[in-house]
Formats: C-alpha cells, structure tokens, sequence
C-alpha cells in the first residue's frame, strides 16, 4: 500500500515536510511500548503509537520503520518533526484511536508486520 | 507505451524510488530557471516571433508592472500567423488564466500540473505572488540529473573509503574502535549515538539486517546507561572484519540479580521512563534476541559492564579486507 493511500484511509494528516509519501508499505505494527517495537516489529512496516516523544522516531530509525503514525490526534512537537524531516522518516497524525486505525488499515488489506511473542 | 516484459533490476528500482524521493525534496525553485525572457503586453507578436527564435524559447511569461497576467506560447504565435495578424499586440492571443506554482513547494507540485494540464511550462511566483522564475519539464530533468549525480558521487566516496578501511593496513588483527560518551537522564539524546552507530555500520558495508540488529541492541543498552546509570556512561564499539563487539560501561549502582533483571517484564525503572516508551522490563531481553553472545558482568556498587557481540556471515565480511579466511576468536 502506497503511503498516499494509507493517509487517506485513515483520514491522516502528514507532519513532515520533504519526506517521500510515494513509497510502498508492507504492513502495520501497533504499540506504546517502544521495547515492544524493537523487539516485535519487521522492518518496513508502518507504526501505530499514542506515545508521542523523540524516542518514537529514534526506536523508528533503528527498527527500520517505514513510517509513523500518531493516534488519538496526538501532535509532536517541533523538535520531533525536525528529527523525521531529517532521517525522512515520515510522520502522519489522526484524530481516530488505535483500534480504529489498525481496523481500517487491516481491512484495506494492509498486513501485520508484528511477530507473535516468543520464548526467544 | 511500457513493455511490460522489461526487467527492472534491483539497481535500476533504486534510482526510480531516489528519484520518487527527490521529487519530494527538491523544491521548485531549486531547480527553475531563474533568468527569463519576460514580454510586456504591448509587444507585436510579430517581435514575440523574433525574441523566440533569438533565445530558443517557446513560450515566454507576460508581465505588466512586474506583476505576472498572462503566458505567451508558439501556439498561440501560430494562430496569430493562422489569421495573418502579427501585428496585433501579444495581449489579445496570450493565455490569460495561467497556472502558477510556489517556487516553495517541493517539485511534485510541478509534476502533478504538467501531468494533469498538459502544458510546457509553468511561472514560478514567491510567496508574494511575484514572478521568481519559470520551470519547464527540461528543468525538472536536469535539477534531478543534478541532485542524483551529487548524491551518488558523495555517498560512493563515503562508501568506498569506509569498506576499504581495512584494506591496506597490514596488522595480524585489525579493528575499528568507536566510543561515545552517554550522559545520565538525557532522554532527549538517547539514542543519538545509537543511530550513528547504525549509519557507521551501513557505510562500512554490513547488511541491513546486521545494522538493524546491532542498532536495536545498543539502543537498548543506551537507554540503559540513561536511565541507571548514576554518572551516565560509556559505549565502545570494536568492528573487525568478521565481527562487531559493542560493550556498554558505567559505574552506576550495579545489578543485585542479573538473572531477575533478565526476566522479560521486571523493572527497576520509575513511571517517568515508562511514559518515554521504556522501563518494561523488555530491555535485555531485547538484547539478547538480537546479538550472537551477550555478557552481563555487574555487582552492587561495582558498576555495570554489557557485552555485546554479533559475527558476520563469511560472505559479508565488514571493511573488504583481503583476508577473508580470517578467524574467528570465538
């Protein structure tokens, strides 16, 4: 799923500047618990988070995230921003919860990219 | 049209989506052409005829006062000679309603109007409405060659120079030796030397999956140093051809039971990290999941020293060196 079309389904606005939203995304990945990203997400994939700090995009960065997307209307600050623009990690604010977002992205036939827990 | 049997390569999809990506980061005005032959709505289109053979242009913006109100085009040269009427003033055959675009605005706006409209070139205006410029889709073309023909030289001098860091220097063993000093409870930071760690790695060759892993390990073990340490602390990171030690050092308060703080969901950190995203108890199991050894060596009051190590395939082995049956010490 193109980032553009994504954007639409989930009523999106795009809070970076500069950043491509042309690009493909495999599937979504959902948490407040940036460990949770680190260990359970696969690369490429979209993140879903009402956790809105510098460390989202850092925990972004490390984990190869395509993209991120602030639930519940939840708006970083400048010094957030500044950081996406400049690692082009595009970031992306709705007014609707996580449940609704990951229903509407899931039934659009955007995958989970979250691996389930394992003992490893 | 398309073949639709042509084979993209790998190499070949990477330029298209770079070429995507500059659309987005260039702006308009990067790339417009800054000097421009403008006409004033007087003008014969007889002499219209002549300033466009003399500058080989095919159209030509028409500006009264410096304000912009209208574009004159070969076409509309052609119907003036159609009707044998080039004496007539350039204001009675010019496009009145002329698209303009914010020299601001990132290229795409660009390409999305010659997309839809069909025209060769658009008027550039600044954010006061003034014309700045005019862009043609030959300028989109070259600004882009440009951009691509500059990033492609810098991050190949990069890339080059860091794989053949090794290379040269004779030695029985090789390292790289990378420190960054954490300081405590600077959440805003944390992370930063993490992710210059991750690019260091990239340039010097490991495969995303290897920078990926090492970038989630020391992340965590950053974050870490920020949250328990008690005078912040240190990150050193050895790369060797064939493998990557990364090591996390502070003399902060120490682990009482380092089996309990390997247990996923325990946790000594207060409330305040936990709304930063961290403090689950997640960490170090995090670490361990990521790299090949890991060694944990803390007592109370000892301080804490994290041992990190992660081996390459033999296939990729980090700097080209020569030696490529170098072996491992582990």
């Amino acid at each position: 799923m193109k980032l553009t079309e994504l954007v639409q389904i989930i009523d999106g606005m795009v809070l970076t500047k500069g950043v491509n939203l042309n690009r493909d995304v495999l599937g979504g990945c959902g948490a407040d618990l940036m460990s949770d990203v680190l260990a359970y997400s696969q690369p490429d994939a979209v993140l879903l988070t009402g956790l809105c700090t510098m460390q989202v995009v850092r925990t972004a960065m490390m984990a190869d995230v395509a993209a991120i997307i602030f639930v519940r209307d939840k708006q970083p600050n400048d010094d957030i921003v500044q950081l996406a623009n400049r690692e082009k990690i595009p970031l992306i604010s709705t007014v609707h919860g996580m449940f609704e977002v990951c229903g509407r992205l899931h039934c659009a036939g955007l995958r989970s990219l979250e691996h389930a827990y394992d003992e490893g | 049209m398309a073949n639709p049997e042509r084979v993209i390569t790998d190499g070949a999809a990477n330029m298209i989506s770079r070429v995507e990506e500059l659309a987005y980061e260039l702006t308009i005005g990067e790339v417009m052409s800054r000097e421009l032959k403008t006409i004033a709505p007087g003008t014969k289109m007889g002499d219209v005829m002549e300033t466009f053979r003399q500058a080989r242009i095919s159209g030509a913006p028409v500006v009264s006062n410096g304000v912009l109100i209208g574009i004159v085009s070969l076409e509309d040269l052609i119907r003036a000679l159609r009707e044998s009427n080039i004496e007539a003033p350039v204001g009675e055959y010019m496009t009145r309603q002329v698209m303009t675009v914010n020299g601001a605005s990132p290229l795409i706006e660009a390409l999305k109007v010659f997309e839809q409209r069909h025209i060769g070139r658009l008027p550039v205006v600044d954010d006061n409405n003034k014309l700045a410029g005019i862009i043609t889709k030959g300028d989109i073309t070259s600004g882009v060659m440009r951009a691509l023909q500059y990033d492609y030289q810098e991050e190949e001098v990069r890339k080059y120079r860091a794989r053949h860091l090794f290379e040269d220097i004779i030695s029985d063993r090789t390292s790289l030796t990378l420190r960054y000093k954490i300081k405590h409870g600077e959440f805003a930071h944390g992370g930063n030397a993490s992710s210059h760690i991750k690019k260091a790695l990239l340039r010097l060759g490991a495969s995303p999956q290897i920078a990926r892993r090492c970038g989630i390990a020391i992340y965590e073990a950053e974050m870490n140093l920020i949250i328990h340490s008690t005078n912040g602390g240190m990150i050193r990171i050895e790369i060797e051809p064939n493998q990557i030690l990364m090591e996390t050092l502070d003399d902060g308060p120490g682990i009482a039971d380092i089996a309990l703080a390997m247990t996923p969901g325990y946790s000594t950190a207060p409330d305040s990290i936990r709304e930063l995203g961290f403090g689950a108890g997640m960490g170090l199991k995090n670490i361990h999941r990521c790299v090949d050894d890991m060694y944990l060596d803390s007592a109370p009051g000892r301080g804490t020293r994290l041992e990190m190590r992660i081996y390459m395939q033999s296939e990729e082995q980090l700097g080209e060196t020569n030696h490529a049956n170098t072996t491992r010490d582990h």
